[in-house]
């Protein structure tokens, strides 16, 4: 391995330093007896004393739980929408108005999160006093607008994806017989299946940390986790918060380092075998 | 469909009279634009039942569109396309009785070679077993019997282009197509395969139209060959037809290669001609009469290995040139020879080795050169 460079593996050093030890520190001090954030609890700690107060807050528990609801459904509308805009701006070519409608897909993206939420707001509020739907607001309003602003994600994802596809593989199905409907469940949707699948992991991310759309939307008995944390933290920083953040960020390192070994396998494994398949042709 | 005369008569050169000779596919004046361009310009051909049609033609002249349209991927802008007698313009792809082997063979990624090969007969709600048989018995015909679980990234170039045929045959068309069904294969996988993909034709009786720029692969496989210019046909015909008979000084051009001469009409019998040529410094003499009006700008072509070069003067008082030689390619078998004649013009000659010890010819040497008078073709297009 190549030697570094003293001042490069300083300046490595500390910009992981800079990136981790505020995590770590929350961490280490979720474990802490002491009420006093700052202060190390040197005689009771370590101990699971916030993790136990953490189980037994219903407050957070249903925020976490509401949290989780929105962003599963969230980010499952936004999938389905996401594809469909997405094979619109691919399959149907130069149709008139495509550079305005590829703008206004991907506007969200772009567009400050405060308007978005004060515009969703408006919207919602004059469609109640219009047609008296969506009644009040909740849970059913902040999935409603993190719908919107995901999906845009979603287009961005998957039409990479479906520009990069072979055509052929589609019209090679029609060509045996499948109806284009058939085509696009049968070939089509499990050649881009990994696309949509992290686009909904992406939607369910973007949702589940959302705290500005959703401190507009939504109503208030629905407060979602990342609403609460903020609440809770204006008031003074207070332990189990640390204990709720290390599960969070337990949750979210298992699951990106699970997904990534996951991914490094298989494709170490095709590659495997591509090689074999082609020594054996040279035989 | 059984007015074939038109075609027949179109074909300038005694066609084979061998039996099968009803179309099964007829293309009727057949346009394709794209916006303002066209790719396809009234194109009529007749292909006949059970034979190995091959379109012939450099890049971009528009076969994989022709190809594309009797698959039905692409609508004709003008004219009709018949298949065994049906008017199958307007029909979808998914319901004519066609298949298509694709240039990339677009096989499915995410299914088995079983599940590819079986993926036609399933649209088709053919029962479970019917279904194992049948894939089994096209995996033999392609020589991949134990290569049913295996995905199409496990499998090799050549492998693939297998499962590719036999996800094609499956359904057991009447017509199959390729386009270029070969060209990702290297030479000598290649030249195996020619013969192989023959050998399947001749024992499933299927019509095949295969596409091609490849001109030697034209000649090993076609029953019948159309060569395409600029969206055009040019001209139909058997491989010989092709190469010994070209209508048009740009399918003499395109095929193998050739010494072309633009040249006048001096005598014009029925039963011979003689053409003079400035670029020859000479008059070529024709033992066949032709088919131009007198006045008409012809050209004469000449293949390089219908020519006689040897070092003294030929017994023969016509269809004789003499020049220098400029340029000589060794190859084995032959040797190519690039003559320069006086009028500054170059002939191209090959000779055959047939001699290991050969009176060899050297750079710079004065050669004389003539031909048998058949062997010239004179083209008016
Ligand atoms: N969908 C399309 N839109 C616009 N132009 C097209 C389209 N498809 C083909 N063309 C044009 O039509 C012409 C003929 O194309 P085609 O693919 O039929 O050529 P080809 O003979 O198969 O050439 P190659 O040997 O390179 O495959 C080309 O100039 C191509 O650019
Ligand atoms: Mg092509």
């Amino acid at each position: 391995m190549r030697k570094l460079s003293p001042l490069v593996l300083a300046m490595l050093v500390l910009g992981f330093a800079f990136l981790y030890l505020p995590i770590l520190a929350m961490i280490v001090y979720s474990f802490n007896a002491s009420r006093l954030v700052t202060v190390w609890d040197a005689a009771n700690s370590p101990t699971l004393k916030w993790y136990g107060e953490l189980f037994a807050n219903d407050q957070i528990l249903e925020a976490a739980r509401l949290s989780f609801e929105i962003a599963a459904l969230t980010a499952t509308g936004a999938v389905v929408l996401g594809t469909l805009a997405a094979f619109a701006l691919v399959r149907y070519g130069a149709f008139g108005g495509r550079a305005l409608f590829t703008g206004l897909t991907t506007a969200p993206m772009v567009l400050p999160e405060v308007i978005t939420g004060l515009s969703l707001l408006l919207l919602f509020v004059a469609l109640e006093s219009m047609i008296g739907w969506p009644a009040g607001r909740g849970q059913l309003t902040t999935t409603i607008a993190h719908v919107t602003f995901t999906a845009a994600y979603v287009v961005v994802v998957v039409q990479s994806r479906l520009a990069t596809m072979d055509r052929s593989l589609e019209e090679a199905a029609m060509d045996l017989g499948a109806r284009p409907w058939k085509v696009f469940f049968v070939v089509t949707l499990p050649i881009i299946a990994p696309a949509i699948a992290s686009g909904w992991l992406l939607a369910f991310i973007l949702s589940w940390d959302d705290v500005v759309i959703a401190s507009f939307v939504s109503g208030p008995g629905s407060t979602t986790l990342p609403m609460l944390i903020f609440s809770k933290v204006r008031l003074g920083v207070s332990p189990d918060i640390n204990a709720l953040a290390t599960i969070l960020v337990l949750i979210v390192s298992t699951v990106v380092v699970g997904l990534g070994l996951l991914l490094y396998r298989r494709e170490r494994q095709r590659q495997r075998e591509v090689r074999a398949a082609v020594a054996a042709d040279s035989r | 469909m059984t007015t074939d005369s038109g075609a027949a008569s179109r074909d300038s050169r005694p066609a084979s009279t061998e039996a099968g000779r009803d179309t099964y596919v007829r293309i009727d004046r057949v346009t394709k634009k794209f916006g303002a361009f066209t790719a396809v310009r009234q194109v009529s051909l007749d292909i006949r039942r059970g034979e190995i049609f091959c379109l012939l033609g450099g890049s971009g002249c528009g076969k994989t569109t022709l190809l594309r349209m009797l698959a039905g991927f692409e609508q004709p802008t003008e004219g009709r396309l018949y298949i065994d007698g049906v008017d199958v313009t307007d029909v979808p792809p998914y319901e004519r009785p066609v298949n298509m082997m694709f240039q990339s063979y677009a096989l499915f990624p995410h299914m088995s070679v079983f599940e590819n090969v079986a993926f036609g007969l399933k649209q088709d709600r053919v029962p479970k077993a019917e279904i194992r048989d049948r894939v089994a018995e096209m995996l033999a015909l392609v020589q991949l019997q134990d290569y049913g679980a295996r995905k199409p990234h496990q499998l090799s170039g050549g492998q693939r282009q297998r499962v590719a045929l036999a996800r094609a045959l499956a359904k057991r068309p009447k017509l199959l197509l390729l386009d270029e069904p070969l060209g990702a294969l290297d030479k000598k996988l290649r030249e195996r395969t020619q013969f192989e993909l023959v050998g399947i034709q001749e024992k499933l009786g299927v019509t095949f139209v295969i596409v091609t720029h490849d001109q030697e692969e034209a000649m090993v496989l076609g029953t019948r060959i159309g060569v395409m210019h600029a969206g055009e046909i040019l001209q139909v015909g058997t491989p010989t037809d092709i190469y010994e008979y070209p209508t048009s000084r740009y399918v003499a051009d395109f095929i193998g290669s050739v010494n072309l001469y633009e040249g006048r009409i001096v005598e014009d019998e029925p039963d011979h001609v003689r053409i003079e040529v400035p670029d020859m410094a000479t008059t070529v003499y024709v033992d066949h009469g032709i088919a131009a009006p007198p006045t008409a700008e012809v050209a004469v072509a000449i293949r390089p290995e219908k020519i006689h070069i040897t070092p003294y003067k030929p017994l023969e008082a016509e269809n004789v040139v003499r020049g220098t030689i400029q340029e000589i390619a060794y190859l084995g078998d032959n040797s190519r020879y690039v003559v320069r004649l006086d009028t500054g013009k170059v002939v191209r000659v090959t000779r055959p080795n047939v001699y290991r010890h050969d009176e060899r010819l050297a750079w710079d040497d004065s050669v004389w050169m003539h031909w048998h008078p058949s062997s010239i073709v004179v083209v008016t297009r």
